[in-house]
């Protein structure tokens, strides 16, 4: 197996149900050892890409290569890959241990190897202690660390991720998240997380693949996916973003371009200069760190801008005052047009 | 909903009244069952143990009862494997003519079992022309059977989270394995449950039975029809009912609480 050989190779992934095509003609490479996410919403096709990673789906056309072998036509129990469920899926007439234990079981390890791997399995998500209780007695998070060391203890080449904080409460799901990372490292398998919460992505991955009606729309790090969106739909997307139409950016910049400014670059200044702009106030919401200030320039578009609490512009903004607004053109990125 | 006192009161009336009138005659029947009196005179002067010493010599009498727990266990266990496949098939897979043919699996707890009787006796003789013994019996009752292992069994396969098969082939176990494992251990409480009900559907079963069981084959509640009204039998005869009733209500007793028990956890 050559060093550079991806985890994780897909061409011409294509499923449809019926009339409908959820994933059409999909190319994607996912390097071994990669945190890689698949974001989108809803019905964006990314979780049936997982489905068919794992075999649960099988492609309608087009093929799945795990480390260079092509899988397509190979039974979920072939495959070298394992699935953390949005819903953890434990079997609850097993215990804790047992569930742990399932996949070793199936492959014929003797019940004193297998649990003492399980043991080991658990102890590394912390839940050592809870080998004995059923699944139906722990917590959410619990679960979920149950059926994260229920897929380890088989040693996939990739570990599929289905939303598997979705069910957590937002202190959790941040601890998780930092869990999840630390376990990636530990492991140096090839994690692949699908999820529709775009800070989610942004916090855990090493690269991003925006979905977006059964295509990606844009592959990248965090970094160039918020800093470089390529459309507009990764721009509204992947954070808030003022978007322009050609005709809005002809007025502020004189180009005729699909563009769009971050609001955090968008700046509200105290004297008027060459790129300053005079609105009015619609709203300012303050939300803690920052105020965001919803403004209506004079030229014609509505605009946002977020303002750091406590910088030296920082007011009590209130409806109709008028503010000078700075938009520099080194902050304004090109959108595609189809 | 809040009910006033009176409506309450009335409520609470009517539905002893409606419990009294079911279970007071199955009352006098245990109570004469250790009736001194031969003729069954009420109210009883004396008590004894009599008849049902009398009764637990009766060779007919157990042979019949020893009859009717093979027929149950029988079509119980025929339905157990036939009506569990059949659930499977309905909860995993699409197919034509699904929704006909599960409307025909439930039809025959409905149809009067006169019909059905005499349908399948026609069916037995001049159809297939095969001579009614003990087997076209258990054949027979299965038919009707197989709907209470059905029901209980896509109940819950339906209510069964379709990743946990999923997950278990991810993890690396095949078909059959997944089967034995994750699917069958959590459907079993359902089994049972619909096995128990069925053998107690069999066991009081006596219209299909008179159609369609052979020479000599008499189950118990044909035995009680047989002797009701023989001189001096009525007191062994109540004996009997008792019995019967305990070993179809001890089933559907068990069946209910392996239900409940599944729906807390």
């Amino acid at each position: 197996m050559a060093e550079n050989t991806p985890a994780i190779s897909l061409r011409g992934l294509t499923k449809s149900f019926g009339s409908v095509t959820a994933v059409s003609n999909l190319d994607l490479d996912i390097k071994s050892g990669e945190f890689f996410s698949m974001l989108g919403p809803s019905g964006s096709g990314k979780t049936t890409v997982l489905r068919m990673i794992a075999g649960f789906e099988l492609a309608t056309s087009g093929q799945v290569f795990l480390d260079g072998e092509d899988v397509s036509a190979k039974a979920p129990f072939d495959r070298n890959v394992n699935t953390v469920f949005q819903d953890y899926a434990l079997f609850p007439h097993m215990t804790v241990l047992e569930n742990v234990a399932y996949g070793l079981r199936v492959r014929g390890v003797g019940k004193a190897e297998r649990n003492a791997q399980a043991l080991e399995a658990l102890e590394t998500v912390r839940l050592g202690e809870f080998g004995g209780r059923k699944p139906s007695e722990l917590s959410g998070g619990q679960r979920q660390r149950v059926a994260l060391a229920r897929a380890i203890i088989v040693k996939p080449k990739v570990l599929l991720l289905d939303e598997p904080l979705g069910a957590l409460d937002l202190k959790l799901r941040e601890q998780m998240q930092i869990e999840l990372k630390e376990l990636q490292r530990e492991l140096a398998i090839t994690f692949i997380f699908v999820t529709h919460d775009q800070e989610e992505a942004l916090t855990l991955s090493d690269r991003i693949a925006v979905f977006n009606q059964g295509k990606i729309e844009q592959i990248g790090t965090p970094r160039e996916l918020y800093e470089h969106p390529k459309t507009p739909f990764v721009a509204g997307f992947v954070g808030t973003t003022n978007i322009f139409e050609a005709d809005e950016a002809k007025s502020l910049f004189g180009k005729s371009i699909k563009a769009s400014i971050r609001p955090e670059r968008v700046e509200i200044v105290k004297g008027k200069s060459s790129n300053t702009h005079m609105g009015r106030v619609i709203e300012a919401i303050y939300v803690g760190s920052a105020t965001r200030v919803h403004i209506k320039l004079d030229a014609g578009p509505k605009i946002t801008a977020l303002v750091q609490s406590g910088s030296t512009v920082d007011e009590s903004w209130h409806r109709d005052q008028e503010v000078q607004v700075a938009l520099n053109e080194k902050d304004l990125v090109v959108l595609e047009t189809k | 909903m809040r009910l006033s006192r009176s409506a309450k009161f009335v409520l609470a009336a009517l539905s002893i009244a409606t419990l009294a009138f079911i279970y007071l005659p199955l009352g006098v029947v245990v109570i004469n069952s250790f009736n001194a009196s031969k003729n069954m005179s009420w109210p009883p002067q004396n008590f004894t143990l009599h008849w049902w010493q009398v009764a637990s010599q009766s060779s007919g009498m157990l042979s019949a009862l020893a009859t009717s727990v093979v027929v149950a266990t029988a079509s119980a266990a025929v339905a157990l494997l036939l009506g569990t496949l059949l659930a499977l098939a309905m909860s995993r897979y699409k197919f034509f003519g699904k929704q006909p043919v599960s409307l025909m699996v439930i039809l025959p707890i409905a149809l009067p079992g006169i019909v059905t009787g005499i349908a399948l006796n026609n069916a037995f003789r001049t159809l297939l022309g095969i001579k009614l013994t003990i087997v076209t019996l258990i054949v027979a009752h299965a038919t009707f059977c197989i709907v209470t292992v059905y029901n209980n069994a896509l109940a819950r396969l339906n209510r069964m989270n379709r990743n946990m098969e999923e997950a278990s082939a991810d993890l690396g176990a095949g078909i059959w394995t997944t089967f034995r494992l994750v699917t069958l251990p959590q459907m079993a409480s359902a089994l049972v449950a619909g096995a128990l009900l069925a053998f107690a559907l069999s066991f009081d079963e006596i219209i299909v039975t008179t159609f369609t069981a052979g020479g000599g084959v008499e189950t118990l509640p044909i035995w009680i029809l047989n002797n009701m009204f023989r001189p001096g039998k009525a007191p062994i005869v109540d004996v009997v009912a008792v019995v019967v009733v305990l070993i179809s209500v001890l089933p559907i007793f068990f069946a209910q609480r392996l239900t409940a028990a599944e729906k807390s956890s």
